[in-house]
């Protein structure tokens, strides 16, 4: 038994409450995040035991240098055109958001989420996978679909919730699903995607199959259990998984350190687990590439699972429902340290002598008028809150795979009541 | 056929569908080598090696969460909760992913998973190995729930569930594993192999999910029950020469609702028994359900007995236990002016 005596002497016992640096107005001085240098990381083999590479948790793998130069092993020496795709699909992704956010305020829909910053750790990371490979998404890897080809129009169907839209109308805006294009349906609930990739990696795994598994969440999402459920049965099974955790500094309101930040790495989760775990700078599209080349083929070759915090910045508000003026400090996007993906990648494309201010201008008036028109496109089909574009009765199907009486009930119900509300509504289709 | 005991119906259901379908794969806490606390699983990892039948980590969560990816891959995982009272770390996985993923993804992608779980009380258990959580489950739209009161049957719904391609809330009424019980918890147990219901055949065979069974057809009033509890209302009944209506739901989702009509029809009186704790347990669902299909049919009001609404209690477990004595009173109560 402690001496009670003793106590007396102590100080009280305090909580600590993490608060972040800096508050609306405050000036932002970010000389303390520690930058290593480009090209400084070494790159380990992809079969390297974890505890060899533990300092890369806490390291950041960077190839583009201030100069716009690419330096260092984990240079992936990509092809111009490889480059330019990459380029161009992220204008595009910047394209998308900014016209669909201003549709939201003009009204047409009831939501929507940017990724304006974030656009590398979705396109660069989906370029680096095969595209048989399967993603389970967050809902801001909206660049992911851009890869892979999903039609613009499909989006913008399903952000309207109109007629067209392949989930029915049954999905707030930008929780997407394509299983031909290999995208898990986006749940909203948070990291709940984390231990169903583990399983579907384990699943092609148990069948021999070559594909390999890759999902994301953000940086506040791991704290939730199903992160942690997801790390270990990935351990322990040895799934062929990449686990992005995108590290954009701030989840709604809530700064990094309400997940456990201000300590230690969200890369150094992987460290307790035994995982392979790679730290990168997010705002560097070739350093996500190589990093995700990295433990694609890790993963590939039976060597197991890998984590990779990708350190950027949210840019813009978590969604159109949020205003960060109400909590941070506008410098903090003009300070940010590490820059913005499609302008380090653009000055990285005129430095190699392949692009010039001119084409990117050029590009981007493209990728603004292919948005106008799908967006035109979409809008034939309906938008949200102005007619009926779903018949009732899709409400009840997919519920179960065959309709059981309560619901045809409940369908019927609906029908009638559509009658006395909406007399005058045109059948939908 | 062979004389089974439930959890031999149940190896036997997962082993023929094991040897019949690839992708159904068998995972939980303790159900690989060992073959499962309640030996459900015993053999399985042997026969059909340790990529179809593993072990996990203990994580519900995971375990859930898992199941559902690989379902999303196209495999039929079946999944052991080791107690349905560990199940709750799991409850977002089945909630908001497992049942509403056919939904949301308009049937891009579909959870055909079957959640084995032993559940409630009568084992001296307390308040963590006993429990009856069934009604939270078919609360949740895009989940089914089921549950067996007899080897044959268990067998029978259990390959129904696993061939399903909806999610599936298999309960296994721990209680009545190795034979049925009748409530009389100071009378000896007596095996499965005492009653017809264990000549289980060993070949695969069906019962279709949505399917009620009327154990003990009768005149004066209409049973609705499940699980262990059909076994003790078929016991009370005989006791008191009550000519009652035994129906066996079997399935809670889908329900057998014309089943249930057209008894309450015929007897004018319902009595509705389980052993979850009353308040918003199933029963409720049932009662509201005759009451506004049988109204003009009722001539007492519906009874519930139950379990109380309290944590299951250890060492006052037959206190607790909606037992003889309960169910006697409300049958009493309900066809007291037939009998008196």
């Amino acid at each position: 038994m402690a001496d009670e005596n003793s106590k007396t002497n102590l100080p009280p016992l305090s909580l600590h409450v993490p608060e972040p640096k800096y508050r609306p107005g405050d000036p932002v001085d970010y000389s303390d995040v520690e930058i290593p240098k480009a090209g400084d990381q070494p790159r380990p083999d992809v079969n390297s035991d974890p505890a060899t590479m533990r300092n890369m948790v806490y390291d950041m793998v960077r190839v583009l240098d201030d100069d716009y130069k690419t330096t260092g092993p984990w240079d992936p020496k990509l092809s111009d055109d490889t480059l330019l795709k990459m380029l161009a699909t992220m204008a595009q992704v910047r394209a998308f958001d900014d016209r669909l956010h201003r549709m939201q305020r003009q009204g047409k829909t009831s939501f929507y989420m940017k990724s304006t910053g974030e656009e590398a750790t979705s396109v660069a990371a989906a370029m680096a996978l095969h595209s048989d490979d399967m993603c389970f998404p967050s809902y801001r890897q909206q660049g992911i679909l851009f890869v892979r080809g999903y039609p613009m129009v499909d989006m913008i169907n399903q952000i309207f919730s109109n007629r067209e839209d392949k989930l029915k109308g049954r999905q707030l805006p930008i929780m997407y699903c394509s299983r031909e294009l290999g995208f898990f349906s986006i749940s909203g609930n948070l990291a709940t995607q984390y231990p169903q990739a583990v399983g579907w990696a384990m699943a092609s795994a148990a069948k021999g199959d070559t594909r390999i598994a890759a999902t994301w969440c953000g940086e506040g999402s791991t704290a939730e259990g199903d992160f942690h459920s997801a790390m270990t049965f990935a351990t322990v099974y040895n799934a062929p998984i990449i686990m992005n955790v995108v590290n954009n500094q701030w989840a709604i309101s809530s700064f990094s350190g309400f997940a456990g930040g201000e300590r230690t790495t969200f890369a150094a989760r992987a460290a307790g687990y035994g995982i392979a775990g790679i730290r990168v700078d997010g705002n560097d599209p070739l350093a996500v590439y190589a990093a995700t080349q990295w433990a694609a083929e890790r993963a590939r070759t039976n060597n197991g699972p890998t984590l990779i915090e990708h350190f950027t910045y949210r840019a813009e508000a978590h969604s159109t429902s949020d205003d960060p003026g109400a909590y941070r400090s506008a410098q903090e996007r003009e300070e940010w340290p590490l820059g913005d993906p499609i302008t380090r990648l653009k000055r990285h494309l005129i430095h190699r002598g392949v692009w010039s201010k001119e084409q990117h201008e050029a590009l981007d008036k493209k990728c603004i008028e292919a948005v106008k028109i799908a967006t035109k496109e979409a809008e034939k089909n309906g938008i949200l809150g102005h007619g009926l574009h779903q018949p009732f009765e899709t409400m009840f199907q997919d519920v179960f795979e065959e309709m059981p009486w309560h619901l045809k009930e409940q369908s019927e119900q609906a029908n009638r009541e559509r009658e006395i509300k909406w007399p005058d509504a045109e059948a939908s289709k | 056929m062979t004389t089974m005991n439930m959890i031999e119906a149940i190896n036997s259901g997962l082993d023929n569908m094991m040897a019949r379908d690839d992708d159904v794969v068998v995972m939980g806490e303790d159900v690989g080598y060992f073959g499962g606390v309640f030996r459900a699983t015993a053999g399985l990892q042997e026969k059909h090696g340790k990529i179809r039948c593993f072990d996990t980590p203990i994580s519900e969560c995971g375990i859930i969460g898992v199941s559902v990816g690989m379902a999303a891959y196209g495999m039929r995982p079946v999944p052991e909760i080791q107690f349905a009272d560990y199940i709750y770390p799991g409850l977002d996985q089945l909630v908001s992913e497992a049942a509403r993923l056919r939904y949301r993804s308009a049937a891009e992608f579909t959870s055909a998973i079957t959640v084995r779980s032993p559940f409630g009380g009568g084992i001296f258990g307390g308040q963590t190995h006993s429990q009856s959580p069934e009604s939270m489950f078919t609360h949740v739209c895009g989940l089914k729930t089921v549950i067996p009161s007899t080897p044959y049957d268990a067998k029978g719904l259990l390959i129904s569930a696993i061939e399903d391609n909806d999610p599936v809330m298999f309960f296994e009424p721990k209680r009545i594993y190795n034979g049925p019980f009748t409530g009389y918890y100071d009378k000896p147990v007596e095996p499965w192999s005492k009653f017809a219901a264990s000549d289980v055949p060993e070949d695969y065979y069906k019962i279709p999910l949505g399917k009620a069974n009327i154990v003990r057809a009768g005149e004066a009033v209409t049973i609705l029950t499940y699980g262990t509890m059909v076994h003790v209302a078929k016991a009370v009944v005989e006791e008191h020469g009550v000519d009652a209506e035994v129906i066996d739901l079997r399935t809670l989702v889908p329900l057998d609702i014309e089943t249930i009509e057209e008894s309450v029809k015929k007897t004018g009186r319902c009595l509705i028994i389980h052993e979850a704790t009353r308040t918003s347990g199933f029963g409720a669902e049932l009662s509201a359900l005759v009451q506004e299909r049988c109204f003009y049919h009722l001539e007492a009001p519906i009874e519930r007995v139950t379990g109380f609404d309290t944590p299951y209690p250890h060492s006052l477990e037959w206190a607790y236990f909606p037992g003889p004595v309960r169910i006697g009173e409300a049958l009493d109560k309900i066809v007291g002016e037939l009998t008196s």
